[in-house]
């Protein structure tokens, strides 16, 4: 028996807005415009919206300022913050709300302008008092020793990571909106400034302004909207850490267990998958969910990104956006992997357009490779 | 229902172990059941759930787990390093290895805990092992 809330709840909206640079803008004017944008798109007014889902490095109590914002009186809110995978997260909390009736019309948007108002991560993480007296270069120096280790242990290498900046590139390159589309070569990426070994400026992701809001309802409603419904069909949520220190094997995240909950609920595997959005802050985060979410076996993941595997015309379509390293990476990055897979089954993403895709998989991260959470969407031919 | 009881009475175990480093002591909890080290300090194994922890001292001794260099120009005080250290007792911390060119830590070297004291709390560094 397939799992209650399997394709019980469906996206019928989706908007962007800010992208790239939003001069003038604070966070909830963006995020603003994300939801006017995914409400035109869905049919629907303000005052239909009943349940709130945002995160926020702005705002202590996001639900709160991003609903007196927009002047709705939401039935249920949730502010749940596991970093940038929160959005992705919401997708579980929505449709169990829209299932219990909770809510019937779920928001789930988000706002940065962090490029604009100074160009560094916006974050009000607290201090790691164990870490703080190194100086690690939060966070990339995390992501550095993840990469590092990965390096030793199975012979990865600085190229094999480029080749994941260069196939982000080369997506971004049929995506109008992307932020980064100039030609890049693996030696570019190799030559790039290094910031923390082993990891250069290319390795990691765009800062970017930009918001994004998803529009939720039951299924049942879903068919009565003018966009095809695409259904949420499961989505896992992990958690093993938070600080880099007590990740416990540097090269194995939680994914594995969030995409392992996400199949389950969604009844697939792997092979079900037309095309895959991953959380790409830094070039070794596509390599290692590669690997958890089972696309390739550990140790093998530098191997499958090489030599344009995941870039267009590959053997699988991984961040057809162009990803956080060239599409768009306004701190938290979630919501913009769940849209890009949205608008993948919906059809009509121009020259990126995945040829027919049935069944796409988005697997968010939050921290530092801390929080993992998996979410497989589908069209109604999977339903 | 009692609220409280000894083993949550006086200092905590930041406290515990900021003051050990202070009297040049490296220490951590290790549980009574399990008889797994940890760190950071908690009042709880988080190997196995028990309370039942008391404080041992540490040989110091570790191999470097994984390393990055994070680049700073020199007028800023140059590269350093930043790293994770397995210890002997199992549990892996963050620190750095000094007296060797931040580059030249290299994954599996055998190192050997410094109390550092040149900051407002001691905190621990390591030195590549003597003999290695």
């Amino acid at each position: 028996m397939s799992h209650e809330l399997r394709g019980s709840s469906a996206v019928v909206g989706v908007g962007l807005a800010g992208c790239g640079e939003a001069h003038g803008r604070a966070p909830l004017d963006i995020l603003a415009e994300a939801t006017h944008n995914a409400l035109e798109d869905a049919g629907l007014k303000l005052s239909d919206v009943d349940g709130i889902f945002t995160g926020s490095s702005y705002h202590f109590m996001p639900a709160l300022s991003t609903a007196e914002y927009l002047g709705i009186k939401p039935r249920f809110s949730d502010s749940s913050m596991v970093g940038g995978s929160s959005f992705v997260a919401h997708t579980l909390n929505a449709a169990m709300a829209i299932k219990t009736g909770q809510c019937d019309v779920a928001l789930i948007c988000y706002g940065s302008n962090q490029r604009t108002a100074g160009g560094k991560l916006a974050t009000m993480s607290e201090q790691q008092i164990y870490e703080a007296p190194y100086k690690p270069r939060y966070p990339i120096s995390s992501y550095a020793l993840a990469a590092a280790r990965h390096m030793h242990q199975y012979g990865t290498t600085r190229e094999q990571m480029a080749d994941v900046a260069v196939a982000a590139r080369q997506w971004a390159q049929l995506n109008p909106a992307a932020f980064a589309r100039d030609d890049l070569t693996r030696q570019d990426v190799l030559n790039s400034r290094m910031i923390s070994d082993p990891l250069s400026l290319l390795d990691c992701c765009l800062v970017t302004d930009g918001g994004g809001a998803v529009i939720m309802v039951s299924s049942e409603r879903a068919k009565d909207f003018p966009n095809k419904p695409v259904y949420v069909l499961g989505t896992g949520t992990a958690h093993w850490h938070r600080q880099i220190t007590q990740m416990p094997d540097l090269t194995t995240t939680a994914a594995v267990d969030a995409g392992k909950r996400a199949f389950a609920m969604a009844g697939l595997t792997k092979d079900d998958v037309d095309v895959v959005e991953l959380y790409d802050a830094f070039t070794i985060n596509t390599i290692l969910f590669l690997e958890d979410l089972g696309f390739c076996a550990k140790g093998e993941g530098g191997a499958f990104v090489e030599n344009g595997n995941i870039a267009p015309g590959g053997s699988l379509p991984v961040n057809t956006n162009g990803g956080g390293l060239s599409c768009v990476h306004p701190g938290m990055y979630g919501i913009f992997i769940l849209i890009e897979a949205i608008q993948q089954l919906r059809g009509g993403c121009g020259e990126r357009q995945v040829d027919n895709p049935e069944v796409a998989l988005v697997n968010g991260n939050g921290g530092v490779l801390s929080s993992q959470v998996t979410t497989i969407l589908g069209t109604e031919a999977v339903l | 229902m009692s609220t409280t009881n000894d083993r949550f009475s006086g200092p905590g175990p930041d406290q515990i172990y900021s003051d050990f480093l202070t009297k040049g002591v490296f220490s951590l909890p290790q549980c009574k059941d399990c008889h797994e080290f940890h760190f950071f300090p908690r009042v709880v194994c988080p190997h196995c759930g028990s309370f039942n922890l008391e404080w041992k001292e540490l040989s110091g001794k570790g191999e470097v787990y994984s390393t990055t260099t994070v680049r700073r120009k020199p007028e800023r005080g140059g590269n350093y390093n930043v790293c994770h250290v397995t210890l002997e007792e199992g549990p892996r911390l963050m620190s750095r290895v000094e007296g060797v060119d931040p580059l030249d830590v290299k994954i599996g070297d055998p190192v050997s805990a410094v109390i550092n004291n040149d900051e407002d709390s001691p905190f621990i560094v390591f030195v590549p092992a003597q003999g290695a």
